[in-house]
Parts: structure tokens; C-alpha cells; sequence
């Protein structure tokens, strides 16, 4: 199929590319650029794997159009880690454990950071309404909270703390 | 990078536009988040040679929420509805109904106009294509049968599951279209055309809205009633995200100890979202058991929850009876 140009921001820089109406954002990413942190696994957006930032607010890549994010500001996991140093919602879900086999990993850093931007003192329920979005086969969630507070705390300027257990959900 | 099937897309900016390509296009689809329309394209449901990307519209981005009548924009995103402050303090229901919707990234996605046009469901439809194809495709699709209800001759019993649509039907909601033969509005009762009767003289799940060929929504409304107090509930399999297992959305007045307004609506029971008959004979006294039995009567009478579902057909009737009865009970203390 023919490409068309597309234009949008990526990862903070301007991107100039091309693609066929009918590719994915995810697929662009992936296949097109080569930027493979952002997962595939449902592909019918049920599972949050392919979350990426569009605007600043969580989308699923999977179900955007390349066409869809023209004139847009786009971020990826390629876009937390800088100058060598992870960023704080990578390191809270390094050392808080918040990830296991990693396959859920980038869109759940995705989601958080999109929920700490617009909040650093986020409580449990509003953490469990962000994240509700992203599935994980494989940590059980709580550690994912504990993760998404130690971030909240470092970008607050805290010292990280040991957090409490988080409460079972309710109903 | 091949996955979909290839099709076109066009970015219009204005509604003229829409139109325009609409005609020129007859066989063009509508993309606002494409939250539900991708997920079928990906499943080889459907493949539409031109998509139209209705989703950034500025002209249909507004929401004006006051205590008379509300308006929403066919592009506005479910997140903004449902923070949407005059929405929750004037149509808590339409508010607490958005809020349910998948989840949060799926509201950033999501619109308005794709949620009152989504299509109905079944667990023979929404599957991929290898398995609709093992398994016999149905009449939704290309096959001549349905698996749900073998005998229907023709008729498709597959779920309305949008969970806005309640809500709007509790205040007699009305829906502004726009097509190549101009604007018309039509009452949202007589939009969704779903009541599948065997003898196929209504719409089913298969053709649940009565839309014409070009045309598309512009914004949904409704009108208030001073004194209505309302709210939404929905049971789904998984609560952070998760189409209805039944949604019911409920409004009611209560004047000294008289039940004097109640309306009720449910989502993912029937083909079309349904707006319960018969309430007001149960207004006028007091909330008692009798209320109950008889609104217990009226969606056995109107609720036709089939097995298009993991959940069998009679459990979600039941389901959506009883939180039809919880939100009735709570707000009726409310209103004391
Ligand atoms: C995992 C998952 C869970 C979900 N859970 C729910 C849920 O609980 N409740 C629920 O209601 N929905 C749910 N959805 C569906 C969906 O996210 C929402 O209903 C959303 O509002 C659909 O809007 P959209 O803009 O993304 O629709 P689209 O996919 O863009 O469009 C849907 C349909 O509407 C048509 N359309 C779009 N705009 C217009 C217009 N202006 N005029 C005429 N036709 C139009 C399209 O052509 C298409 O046929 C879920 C989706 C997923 C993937
Ligand atoms: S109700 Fe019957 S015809 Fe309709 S989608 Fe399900 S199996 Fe197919």
C-alpha cells in the first residue's frame, strides 16, 4: 500500500516518517523504527502491553492509527531512561520488584507516568484506577502499587519509604 | 506489518467534510478512538475499503451540562465526560456510566458517538477470524445461522453493550444526525431498533440502529426533570475493565414518603438498550415490597438476556433486576 508522510513528536524530538494508512501505531514503532520496548500481546486491547503516551495521556498503540497521532507528542518507554540513569518509575518498579517476566512491564511504566504527571500523591484507589487498564500474569499487583508509590515519593522529592501493605481491593 | 487489511483514511476537519466524504465513500466507516471498531477490523470482522476519522472534530468536542438539558458531542472523549464537573453535579448517572466504561486508557481513546454506535456483541462474533471460521461462521456475519438461538430464522440476538445509552434514555435523550439529505433528530428510544421479533419486523442484533447509509451522529441529548435523583451501576466479570455483564441506570423522585417519578434503563441485556415500560403505574405510594415485585415483573417481561455471553442469559436478567432494586433502594433513602 502506498505510504503517506506523517509527522508527529517523538520521545521529544520531531519525527518525519512514512507509512500506509493502514499501520499501527504499534507496528510503526516497533517494525518501522525499531523501538521494540513497546509490547505486543493481547492485539485487541485488552491487556495494556502497547501503552504508550500520546498528549501526555495513556493510549493503546495497538488500536491508534499511525494517521491518528499527526501533529502529536508521543512517548514511549524509550523515552524514560536518560543519560545512562533509569527514571523513577523504572527504578521504583526495579527495586520495589514490580516486575517479573517483563512482558506488561513498559505499558504499566507508561500508565504510571502518566497518572504521577498529573498527580505525585496519588492514593492506592487512584493507583488501581490508573493501572486498571494493564494486566500482569505475573506479580499479583501489589508489588506494581508498591512500585508506582516509591516513584510517586522520589518525584516528590521523599526519601522513598517502606509502604505499609497495600489493602485487598474492595467488592 | 501487514496485519490489517488495507484501507484508507481521511482526517476531516469539519462536519462538512465528514459529510462530503461520507458520500463520496458509501462504503466509509466513522474511527473516533477506534477503541471498538479496530478490535473488529483486527479480527477480520469487517474491512472497510475508507475510514473516517471523526475523532478530533473540534465542532463536536463540546459538552454543555445544565440543571435543564444536557449535550454532548459526538467526539468528546469518555474521560472528559465522565470529569466533566456540570455532568456530575446535574447527570451523575451519565457521569458514573462513563467513568465505567473499559478502562482508563480506553476513556482517553474512547468517544462518545463510538460508544452510543457500538456495536452489539456475542461470544460467536467476537472472536477471531479462525475461530468464527472453525466454528461456523454466524448470521451476524457471514454465515445463514444463529448458534445462540438456532431457530431464530434469521434473527440476530447479539447484546447491546454501550453503557451511555441508559443513561441518556432516563431523560428522553434525543440524537442530532447529519447525512447527505441534511440533519434530522431522532428520539434515542426510536434509534436502537434491536427488539429482534421472530417475525423480523423490527431491527435485531444485527441491525440495531436506524441509521442511514451516509449518515452520522453529531451530538446525543437530554432533557432534566428538577427533583430527579440518579445513578449507575454495572456488573462485569472483571471490575477494572470489562464489557457489562449488565449495566442498569436508574433515576426517581421522592416527594415526602411518595415515590413520585421512576425511570429505569439497562445495557447488555437485550439487542437494543432498553428503557423499562410500565414504571409510573408503580409511582405514586410509598417504596414498598410490592414496588418490587412489580418492577421484578417488568423485566421479566422486557429483558431478554440470551446466552451471548460467558454468563448464561437468566443470571444476567437476574443480575440486572437486582441492581435495578439496589439503585432504587438507595436512592429513594437518599432522597428522604
Ligand atoms: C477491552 C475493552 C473493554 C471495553 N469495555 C467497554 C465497556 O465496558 N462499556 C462500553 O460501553 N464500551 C466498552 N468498550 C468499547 C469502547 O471502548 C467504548 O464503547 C468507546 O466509547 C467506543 O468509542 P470509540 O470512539 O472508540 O468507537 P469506534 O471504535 O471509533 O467506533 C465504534 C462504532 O461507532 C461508529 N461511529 C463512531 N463515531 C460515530 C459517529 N459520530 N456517528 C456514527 N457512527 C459513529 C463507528 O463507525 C463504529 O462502528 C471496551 C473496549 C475494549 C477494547
Ligand atoms: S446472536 Fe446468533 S447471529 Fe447474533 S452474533 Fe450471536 S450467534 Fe451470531
Amino acid at each position: 500500500m502506498a505510504k503517506k508522510l506523517v509527522s508527529f513528536t517523538l520521545n521529544g524530538r520531531a519525527h518525519d516518517g512514512a507509512a500506509a494508512d493502514n499501520t499501527l501505531l504499534l507496528d510503526y514503532l516497533r517494525e518501522g523504527l525499531g523501538l521494540t520496548g513497546t509490547k505486543t500481546a493481547c492485539d485487541g486491547g485488552e491487556c495494556g502491553a502497547c501503552t504508550v503516551l500520546v498528549n501526555g495521556e495513556p493510549r493503546l498503540s495497538c488500536l491508534t492509527l499511525v494517521g491518528q497521532v499527526a501533529g502529536k507528542d508521543v512517548e514511549t518507554i524509550e523515552s524514560q531512561a536518560k543519560g545512562g540513569k533509569l527514571s523513577p518509575v523504572q527504578e521504583g518498579f526495579h527495586l520495589k520488584l514490580g516486575a517479573q517476566c517483563g512482558g506488561c512491564t513498559p505499558g504499566y511504566i507508561m500508565a504510571a507516568e502518566g497518572l504521577l504527571r498529573g498527580n505525585q500523591s496519588p492514593t492506592v484507589g487512584e493507583i488501581r484506577s490508573a493501572m486498571g487498564a494493564n494486566i500482569c500474569r505475573c506479580t499479583g499487583y501489589v508489588k506494581i502499587i508498591d512500585a508506582v508509590q516509591h516513584a510517586a515519593a522520589v518525584m516528590r522529592g521523599e526519601e522513598p519509604a517502606d509502604y505499609p501493605d497495600v489493602p485487598a481491593a474492595q467488592g | 506489518m501487514d496485519a490489517l487489511p488495507e484501507f484508507q483514511v481521511l482526517h476531516p476537519t469539519t462536519v462538512d467534510e465528514v459529510v462530503a466524504a461520507r458520500k463520496e465513500h458509501p462504503h466509509s466507516r466513522m474511527i473516533g478512538g477506534g477503541t471498538d471498531l479496530l478490535v473488529n477490523i483486527r479480527r477480520g470482522i469487517e474491512a472497510p475499503p475508507v475510514l473516517i476519522d471523526t475523532g478530533d472534530l473540534q465542532e463536536l468536542k463540546t459538552v454543555e451540562a445544565t440543571a435543564d438539558s444536557i449535550t454532548v458531542g459526538a467526539s468528546v472523549r469518555l474521560t472528559e465526560l465522565a470529569q466533566h464537573a456540570d455532568v456530575q453535579a446535574h447527570y451523575p448517572v451519565i457521569a458514573e456510566a462513563a467513568e465505567s466504561i473499559a478502562g482508563p486508557t480506553h476513556r482517553n481513546m474512547g468517544t462518545v458517538g463510538g460508544n452510543i454506535c457500538l456495536d452489539t456483541r456475542c461470544i460467536f462474533y467476537n472472536q477471531s477470524e479462525w475461530w468464527r471460521t472453525t466454528n461456523d461462521d454466524c448470521l451476524k456475519t457471514t454465515g445463514s445461522m444463529c448458534h445462540v438461538a438456532p431457530k431464530s430464522d434469521g434473527v440476530c440476538f447479539a447484546t447491546f453493550s454501550g453503557d451511555l445509552a441508559p443513561g441518556f434514555l432516563l431523560f428522553d435523550g434525543e440524537i442530532d444526525l447529519i447525512g447527505p439529505d441534511g440533519r434530522r433528530t431522532v428520539a434515542l428510544q426510536d434509534f436502537y431498533t434491536g427488539y429482534a421479533r421472530q417475525d423480523g419486523s423490527t431491527g435485531d442484533g444485527k441491525n440495531y440502529m436506524a441509521i442511514q447509509p451516509g449518515e452520522m451522529v453529531l451530538r446525543v441529548r437530554g432533557k432534566n426533570t428538577p427533583g430527579l435523583l440518579t445513578a449507575y451501576d454495572k456488573v462485569r466479570i472483571r471490575r477494572s475493565i470489562e464489557y457489562p455483564v449488565a449495566g442498569c441506570a436508574v433515576a426517581l423522585k421522592r416527594d415526602g414518603d411518595t415515590l413520585s417519578d421512576l425511570r429505569v434503563a439497562f445495557t447488555g441485556t437485550n439487542p437494543r438498550p432498553v428503557r423499562l415500560d410500565g414504571t409510573e403505574a408503580l409511582t405514586g405510594g410509598p417504596l414498598t415490597e410490592e414496588t418490587f415485585t412489580a418492577l421484578d415483573d417488568l423485566c421479566k417481561d422486557q429483558l431478554m438476556s440470551m446466552k451471548t455471553t460467558f454468563t448464561p442469559g437468566h443470571y444476567r436478567r437476574r443480575v440486572a433486576t437486582q441492581m435495578a432494586k439496589r439503585l432504587v433502594q438507595r436512592l429513594f433513602d437518599e432522597g428522604a
